[in-house]
């Protein structure tokens, strides 16, 4: 029997409401399937399952807040049976036994090991947001058979108001309303409250990092002249659905940088430096409503600049939407910051534990530049680390941070 | 469509982007009045372009500074 387990949500949430259960007992899942939605000051986040299986018994009830780490569910792993009836303190399930029984092989304890990055999630994702999904459980509307309005087609409020209207009247209620009635569906919170709790989680986790992380902060001005002409000339012949944005390549140059030195590229625990498998790049995102998420992209090193791009700009708009998965929420194994948009110099960022680094980058400007005994303006970025001094030490930052200004120079080798 | 269609689809598509958006001055740059960075801004092009089928080439960011322009080259364009 596979014990499901609410995963780790990043190291600012340590719980999660259950809003949805997206699986049955009696169905099948796969490795990477979405099983749940789990509400969390940040996000509603889509939880996903990393073994195959036979949903055996879902235990979390709805509307339960429940702390990260709790058996949420039972699956039975391919090839084993049901336990007989009482064996287990599940209701019977109405189960199809998978083939004819094999000798039941023990499944062997799941990797602790970061799972695989899932594929980028398709543009056909059916986006709601979360005072839509609320609005919609009071008027009793299925927000899943909604066709989304908002941006990339997300469902909101709008939506699930004329929904209701042009719905036909409810039935009146039964007398006896039937035990599966919505009532029982949870309510989300309302947003002031996840402000607030947004407000909390951000400050316990820079809190801790500012009292257990001994940073050290180093920063390098970066010529882009080559950089901007390379990406002038590759987007000037593509549709504008094909454009690539600066920040895209300097995902890619700090991935690259990284394989060089996997010293960044990790977690602090337990008193020492545990290096990752893959490098999963967490952007920060700043929300609207206030507030900020930092999701992961997967394995950046290996995507193209073109399938970066594609999941940079997924990440952003789901993060904006409140509709992330749990893997990208606890798998940043770094974390890259750009705040060029709004005009700064140069970032001074703070690690978001356990990891053990974090590059910002500010404005692309002219700025006076020195070549060849003359001062010219050239277009430059100021990158800076800032890393945890008890997993490395300044000179190895210095070189990281010199070969993410060198990847940046050389924008073909991206 | 014309200049006020146009006008209408790129409010919308503002405002989706930006749901606070309330008032825009469309004389002075969008940038100062719309906290647009630069995913957003490609976003609202990539909305324009798919629900006015025109072709935004990036050299011509810099004529669309305000919403009168916008809607200006968007018109022009859309002919």
């Amino acid at each position: 029997m596979i014990e499901f387990k609410l995963p780790s949500l990043g190291a600012d949430m340590d719980e999660g409401k259950l809003l949805e259960w997206k699986v049955k007992p009696g169905e099948k899942v796969k490795r990477g399937d979405l099983v749940a939605v789990v509400e969390t000051p940040k996000a509603a986040v889509d939880i996903e399952i990393w073994q195959d299986g036979v949903v055996h018994e879902l235990i979390t009830q709805l509307g339960t807040t429940i702390p990260v780490g709790t058996v949420m569910a039972r699956l039975l792993a391919p090839g084993e049976t049901a336990p007989p009836p009482g064996a287990a303190p599940a209701a019977p399930v109405p189960l199809a036994p998978v083939a004819p029984v094999v000798p039941v092989s023990v499944p062997a304890a799941p990797p602790a090991s970061v799972p695989a990055a899932p594929p980028p999630a398709g543009l056909g994702r059916h986006l709601v947001s979360p005072a839509a999904r609320k609005h919609a459980r009071e008027l009793g509307v299925d927000v899943e058979k909604l066709q989304g309005s908002g941006p990339h087609g997300a469902v909101t409020v709008e939506d699930v108001e004329q929904a209701k209207k042009g719905a036909p009247k409810p039935a009146p209620a039964p007398a006896e309303p039937p035990a599966a009635a919505p009532a029982a569906a949870p309510a989300a919170t309302p947003p002031a409250d996840k402000a607030l709790a947004m407000r909390k989680a951000i400050a316990a986790a820079m809190s801790r990092s500012k009292r257990e992380i001994p940073h050290y902060y180093l920063s390098q001005t970066i010529p882009m002249q080559r950089a901007m002409d390379w990406l002038t000339a590759r987007n000037e012949k593509r549709p504008v659905t094909e454009r690539l944005l600066m920040g895209a390549l300097q995902l890619k140059a700090v991935a690259l940088a990284l394989k060089d030195f996997p010293d960044f590229n990790g977690f602090w625990k337990e008193n020492a430096f545990q290096p990752a498998q893959g490098i999963h790049v967490g952007v920060a995102i700043s929300l609207r409503q206030g507030g900020l998420i930092a999701p992961a992209i997967h394995g950046v090193a290996e995507l193209s600049l073109d399938e970066l791009m594609k999941a940079f700009a997924d990440l952003v708009r789901r993060a904006r939407a409140g509709s992330l998965r749990s893997s990208e929420m606890s798998d940043p194994t770094i974390t890259v910051t750009n705040l060029g948009d709004q005009g700064v110099d140069e970032v001074f960022a703070i690690i978001y534990p356990p990891q053990v680094a974090i590059v910002g980058f500010g404005r692309l400007a002219p700025r006076p530049w020195a070549a060849d005994g003359m001062i010219g303006a050239v277009p430059a970025v100021v990158a800076s680390l800032a890393a945890d001094h008890r997993a490395s030490d300044g000179h190895r930052g210095a070189r990281f941070l010199a070969a993410i200004a060198a990847r940046l120079q050389q924008p073909e080798t991206l | 469509m014309d200049a006020e269609g146009i006008r209408k689809v790129v409010l919308d598509e503002l405002r989706r982007i930006a749901p606070e958006l309330e008032e825009i001055e469309p004389s002075k740059l969008l940038r100062d009045q719309v906290d647009l960075d630069s995913m957003d801004w490609l976003n609202f092009l990539v909305a324009l372009h798919e629900r006015l089928k025109v072709e935004i080439p990036e050299a011509d960011y810099q004529k669309l500074a305000t919403l009168d322009q916008v809607v200006a080259y968007l018109s022009a364009k859309a002919k």
